[in-house]
C-alpha cells in the first residue's frame, strides 16, 4: 500500500466501518449472548434461573447434549407467570433438563435396523440436500438503461447474479456505461466503464453478507481490485452495497451505494438510488482527486409487468466532487449534469 | 372426475358421497373433451381432476408423473393412481392393511399416512423411516389400523406434495356412527402451473415474489409511524402467506372455484363434512354462509360438539363438522388467510344450482401481538398501561440492550405485556432480536431475524383475520377431547424455538436447519410424558406436526380433556404447549407442515428409546 493511500486511508475506514455497523446492528446481541445478562441489573431474575442448580446428569458415551439442556431458561417464564400461560395454571414446575437415560438407548437411527445403515445413510444424504442445504441462484440486471442527457446519450448495465446456500454464495456482478455511438460530443461511441466482479458471499448476520474476491476493469484500462464488502438490507428496508477496492497499484478507492423501493402500488415502484463514490488517493488517470469523487442519485419509477420484467422511467443526477470535480472545470468539462433515464429491472 | 364409483346415490341412510361426484362434471367434461387432449398437444397421461376411491385390507397405489389442467392453467403434476388428488383411502378401524406402492417417477418417492397410528418404519419418511421408494420399485406398507376419522396421505419426498401426490383418508369406527346422514370429503389444497422448484427458488431469491397484497401508498391504512415501524424492523405485516393466490388455484377435492363443484343433501338430512387442508402452503377460513357448522373432531379425534360459523384450518390439520343445511344452495367457502382467493363448492339440495360466493374480504395486517409484543386485542388479559414500565422511556428504549427479564420475565414486574394502541412506536426499531433471551441451545446466526420479546399463549386465538369477526368462530380453547384421556402429568418439560429470516427464507427449530442436525434429534424415553412448549419467534403461523403420536394441546381443558391432534398451529410470535406421551417407540418426523418450510429446513427428528420397546409395555 502506498503512502499516499497510508494517509487518506482514515477518511474511507470510517465511512466502511459504518455500513459494516449499520450491518451488525441486529447482531450487536448475538455477542452479548453469554454475558448480557450479568451486567444488566433488570436480569436479577434471569440470574437467578441460571444459577439454579441444573438437574442434567452427563450422559456417559455423549458427547454433551447441550441441546436438551434446558434448564434454568425453560423453567424461566414460571417466573413471569403469564396470565395464559397455562402450563403454569395446570402444572407446578417441571424439570426441563435432559431425557431420561432410557432415552438415549438403542440405536442412534432406528431404520438402520430395519433397512441396512448403508441404505438408510444415503437416505439420510438426500435429506438433508432436501431439507435445508437448497443451492438455488438468480441474475438480475438492476439497471439497463439510457441515460439521455444534453450533449452526451449514454447506456448503462448494472448486473448481478449469485448461486449458492443460505450462507455461502457465489456471486457476480457487472457494471458499467458508454457513450451511443455518433453522439453529439463527438467522442464516437463505445463503452467507456466496465468492470466485473467475483465474489464469494457470506452470511454475517440476518440480513448482510459479507463480500470479499477480485474486481476486473476491462475499460477504461484494464486494471484488477481486491473488493471487501457488505452487501444487504439495512433498517427501514434500504437495500446497500458497500465495499472498498484496491488496486493492482495500491490504490483504495470505496463505494457505497443505497436503494429503496417505495411501493406506490403493488406493481408500480418509486426507487430513489444513491450511490457516492470516494478515493483515498489522487487518480490522475481516470481524472480523479482524493476524497469524495463523485455521486450519483436517481429516482426511477418501475411498473411490474411481472416481479420479473419491470420497465422504468426517471431522472438522475450526476455530479463530481471535490477535487475531481475541480479537475473535471479544468479541463473544460462540467462537472454535474442531469439525465433522462429510460430502462428495464429484469431478473431471472 | 370420479362419479358412479361410489355406492348408489340415493336410499342409503349413510351414504358416502366422493365430494366430486355430482359436480358440474357434466360441463367440465364437455369442456375437455370438445378437443381431445392430444390435439391440443398436451401430454396422453393427462391427470383425473378429482379422485376415486380405494378400500379393503388389500391397496395397490401407482405414483405417475402427469399433466393436470386448472382453469385453462396445465401445470405438472405428481398424480397417483392417475388422479389429483390421489384416491380416497376408505378404511375401517380394527382391519390389517397392506398397501403395495408403485413409484412410477424418475426420482425417489414415499407416501405418509397422515395421523396414523403405526410402527414407524411404514411411516413413510425417506431418511427416517425408511429409505424412500426408488423409481421402478414398490414398497409394502403393512399395518393394522387403530383408530378412526379423517386423515390423509401424501408425498415426503422432495416437493412432490405440491404437484398433487397426496390424497383423503377415511377410517369408519368399529361402532356404527349415528350422528351424521351423509358423508363427504372437502379436501383443500392448491394447484400452481409454476413447478414446485421454482416457486421455492422464487422464495429464497426473494422480493415478495407472490405477495401482491403489500401495503403501498394507496394500499393499507396504517398509520406512518406505524408503517416506520415495521420498516425499522426490516419486517413486513403484510407478509402472511408466502405463496399466494398470485400463483395458486385453490381447490376443493381437486377442483378449482368456477368448476361448480357440488355436494348434494336432501333438506333434513345431516350432512358431515370431513374437511382436510391438504395444501402446502395455505390456510383457510372455512365457512358456509348462513349455515352453523357443528365441530365433532380435531385431526380425526373426537372433540365435544361446538357450533360455530367460521374457523380456520391450519394446513395438515382436519377438521369434521356437522352441517344441517336448510333447502337451497349454499357456498363452501375455503377463503385463503390472506384473502388472496378461495376455494368453491356448492352444498346444495337440487343438482346444477350453484351458490353464489360472497366476495374476498379486505386483506389481513399482522399486529404487535404478531411480533410477540404481548397482547393487544385484551383478549389475554394482559394488556398492560404504558405507565406500567415505570421510568422506561419508550420512545427511546432499545430492546437489544434493555433486560430482558424486565419486560417478559417481570419476575417483580407487574403484567408483562404493553399498551401499544397508541404509544409512539418510533423508537422502537431493531429491537426485536434480543438473543439473550434465547435458551442456550437456540443457535442465534443468520437463519434469526427475530425474536419475540414476550411471546404470549394464544390458544385462544381464532386465527388471523377472524378475530374480529362479530360470529362465532373456533378457537383451540373450544376443543375438548370428547374421550377422557388418562390423567397423567408430565414429568419433563422442553422448549422449542421456532426460528426464520424472511428475508433469506431460512426455517428452523432452534435456529438449526434440518439438514444441521440430523443426526441430533430429539429425544424422548419410551412413555415419557413430556410437555413440550413451541415458542414461535417469526411472524408466520407455523402448523407443527408430530408423526405417529397424538399430543394433547395444553389449551386449558383441563389435563383429562386435553383435545388430541398431530398438528398445532403456533400463532405468529407466540407459544403453543402440548403434552405427548412418547408411546409409539422408533425415530418420528417432527416439523412445520408449510412444504416450503420444511424444504428449507424447518424439521426435525424425534426418537423415542429403546428401540425397540421393552416387551412387556409393547
Amino acid at each position: 500500500m502506498s503512502a499516499r493511500t497510508a494517509i487518506a486511508a482514515p477518511v474511507i475506514l470510517p465511512l466502511l466501518l459504518s455500513a459494516a455497523q449499520l450491518a451488525a446492528q441486529g447482531h450487536a446481541a448475538d455477542h452479548g449472548q453469554d454475558n448480557s445478562g450479568h451486567t444488566m441489573p433488570d436480569h436479577s431474575a434471569h440470574q437467578q434461573q441460571e444459577q439454579a442448580p441444573e438437574p442434567d446428569q452427563p450422559m456417559a458415551g455423549h458427547d454433551g447434549h447441550a441441546r436438551m439442556d434446558h434448564s434454568g431458561h425453560a423453567a424461566a417464564p414460571k417466573a413471569g407467570a403469564m396470565p395464559m400461560d397455562h402450563s403454569a395454571h395446570q402444572t407446578g414446575e417441571l424439570p426441563s433438563g435432559s431425557p431420561p437415560p432410557a432415552a438415549f438407548e438403542g440405536p442412534l437411527y432406528a431404520a438402520d435396523a430395519i433397512f441396512g445403515a448403508a441404505t438408510m445413510a444415503q437416505a439420510r444424504e438426500t435429506n438433508r440436500a432436501t431439507h435445508g442445504d437448497m443451492k438455488t441462484g438468480t441474475l438480475m440486471a438492476e439497471r439497463l438503461e439510457a441515460r439521455i442527457a444534453d450533449g452526451h446519450d449514454a447506456f448503462l448495465w448494472d448486473v448481478q447474479g449469485w448461486y449458492g446456500g443460505d450462507i455461502d454464495k457465489f456471486v457476480l456482478k457487472s457494471e458499467g456505461e458508454g457513450a451511443f455511438g455518433g453522439g453529439r460530443g463527438g467522442s464516437g461511441g463505445g463503452v467507456e466503464d466496465a468492470e466485473i466482479q467475483a465474489l464469494w458471499g457470506h452470511a454475517i448476520g440476518p440480513w448482510f453478507d459479507l463480500q470479499a474476491g477480485a474486481r476486473l476493469d476491462l475499460e477504461p484500462e484494464t486494471r484488477s481490485h481486491l473488493v471487501l464488502g457488505v452487501q444487504g438490507l439495512a433498517p427501514y428496508m434500504f437495500h446497500v452495497d458497500a465495499a472498498a477496492f484496491l488496486s493492482d497499484r495500491g490504490d483504495l478507492t470505496a463505494r457505497i451505494e443505497g436503494e429503496y423501493d417505495y411501493k406506490l402500488t403493488q406493481r408500480l415502484i418509486l426507487q430513489p438510488r444513491a450511490e457516492l463514490e470516494l478515493a483515498a488517493q489522487d487518480l490522475p488517470e481516470r481524472e480523479s482527486g482524493s476524497g469524495l469523487t463523485k455521486l450519483e442519485t436517481g429516482l426511477r419509477l418501475r411498473y411490474e409487468l411481472a416481479r420479473e420484467f419491470a420497465p422504468y422511467v426517471g431522472v438522475g443526477y450526476e455530479a463530481k466532487l471535490g477535487e475531481t470535480a475541480d479537475l473535471a472545470r479544468a479541463a473544460g468539462e462540467d462537472p454535474d449534469g442531469l439525465a433522462l433515464l429510460l430502462g428495464l429491472r429484469a431478473w431471472f | 372426475m370420479i362419479c358412479k364409483e361410489s355406492p348408489s346415490p340415493v336410499v342409503s341412510r349413510r351414504k358416502f358421497l366422493l365430494g366430486s361426484a355430482m359436480a358440474g362434471s357434466a360441463g367440465l367434461a364437455a369442456g375437455g373433451l370438445a378437443v381431445p387432449a392430444w390435439a391440443r398437444g398436451e401430454s396422453l397421461t393427462h391427470a383425473r381432476q378429482g379422485f376415486g376411491e380405494v378400500s379393503g385390507d388389500r391397496i395397490a397405489l401407482t405414483i405417475e408423473r402427469h399433466h393436470v389442467t386448472v382453469g385453462g392453467h396445465k401445470g405438472h403434476a405428481v398424480a397417483v393412481n392417475g388422479s389429483v388428488p390421489g384416491p380416497l383411502l376408505r378404511l375401517r378401524e380394527g382391519q390389517d392393511l397392506r398397501i403395495d406402492v408403485t413409484n412410477r417417477l424418475d426420482e425417489d418417492s414415499s407416501i405418509h399416512w397422515h395421523g396414523l397410528l403405526l410402527p414407524f418404519q411404514f411411516d413413510g419418511v425417506p431418511g427416517v423411516s425408511f429409505p424412500g421408494i426408488k423409481p421402478g420399485e414398490t414398497f409394502t406398507y403393512e399395518f393394522p389400523i387403530r383408530q378412526s376419522g379423517t386423515y390423509w396421505w401424501h408425498s415426503h419426498s422432495g416437493l412432490q406434495e405440491q404437484a398433487g401426490h397426496y390424497g383423503p383418508i377415511v377410517i369408519e369406527s368399529a361402532t356404527p356412527d349415528p350422528r351424521y346422514d351423509r358423508d363427504y370429503v372437502v379436501l383443500l389444497s392448491e394447484f400452481s402451473a409454476m413447478h414446485p422448484h421454482e416457486i421455492a427458488r422464487k422464495l429464497k431469491v426473494g422480493e415478495h415474489y407472490f405477495n401482491y397484497q403489500m401495503q403501498t401508498a394507496t394500499d393499507g391504512d396504517m398509520p406512518a409511524d406505524e408503517r416506520l415501524m415495521w420498516g425499522g424492523m426490516r419486517m413486513n405485516p403484510r407478509d402472511i402467506s408466502d405463496v399466494t393466490g398470485s400463483t395458486y388455484t385453490f381447490l376443493v377435492n381437486g377442483h378449482g372455484p368456477m368448476d361448480g363443484l357440488e355436494y348434494l343433501f336432501t333438506p333434513g338430512e345431516r350432512v358431515r363434512l370431513r374437511v382436510i387442508n391438504g395444501s402446502a402452503m395455505t390456510f383457510f377460513n372455512v365457512r358456509i354462509p348462513g349455515v352453523p357448522m357443528t365441530v365433532i373432531a380435531a385431526d380425526g379425534m373426537d372433540v365435544a360438539p361446538v357450533e360455530v360459523d367460521e374457523f380456520q384450518i391450519g394446513v395438515a390439520e382436519t377438521y369434521d363438522v356437522i352441517v344441517a343445511p336448510p333447502a337451497g344452495s349454499h357456498a363452501l367457502v375455503a377463503e385463503a388467510m390472506d384473502r388472496s382467493g378461495m376455494g368453491l363448492a356448492s352444498l346444495t339440495s337440487s343438482a346444477g344450482t350453484r351458490a353464489a360466493p360472497p366476495p374476498l374480504r379486505e386483506p389481513v395486517t399482522l399486529t404487535m401481538a404478531d411480533m410477540g409484543m404481548g397482547a393487544m386485542d385484551g383478549g389475554h388479559g394482559g394488556a398492560m398501561k404504558q405507565d406500567a414500565h415505570g421510568g422506561m422511556n419508550h420512545a427511546g428504549m432499545d430492546h437489544a440492550s434493555m433486560g430482558h427479564g424486565a419486560m417478559s420475565r417481570g419476575a417483580s414486574a407487574s403484567t408483562p405485556a404493553m399498551n401499544h394502541g397508541s404509544t409512539d412506536h418510533g423508537g422502537m426499531d431493531h429491537s426485536m432480536r434480543d438473543t439473550s433471551s434465547l435458551p442456550r441451545d437456540v443457535k442465534v446466526g443468520p437463519g434469526l431475524d427475530m425474536v419475540a420479546p414476550m411471546p404470549m399463549d394464544r390458544m385462544d386465538y381464532p386465527g388471523l383475520g377472524l378475530d374480529t369477526v362479530d360470529y362465532r368462530v373456533l378457537r383451540y380453547t373450544d376443543l375438548r377431547a370428547a374421550r377422557a384421556n388418562p390423567h397423567r402429568m408430565p414429568t419433563r418439560q422442553l422448549e422449542i424455538h421456532l426460528t426464520g429470516n424472511m428475508e433469506r427464507y431460512m426455517w428452523s427449530f432452534d435456529g438449526r436447519k434440518f439438514s444441521a442436525v440430523n443426526d441430533d434429534p430429539i429425544r424422548f424415553a419410551y412413555d415419557e410424558r413430556v410437555r413440550v412448549k413451541l415458542v414461535n419467534d417469526t411472524m408466520m403461523a407455523h402448523p407443527i406436526h408430530l408423526h405417529g403420536h397424538f399430543f394433547e394441546l395444553v389449551n386449558g381443558a383441563g389435563m383429562m380433556n386435553q383435545p388430541l391432534k398431530h398438528t398445532v398451529v403456533v400463532q405468529p410470535g407466540s407459544t403453543a404447549t402440548f403434552d405427548v406421551t412418547a408411546n409409539e417407540p422408533g425415530d418420528w418426523a417432527f416439523h412445520c407442515h408449510l412444504l416450503y418450510h420444511m424444504h428449507a429446513g424447518m424439521m426435525q427428528t424425534v426418537t423415542v428409546r429403546p428401540f425397540p420397546a421393552p416387551e412387556d409395555e409393547a
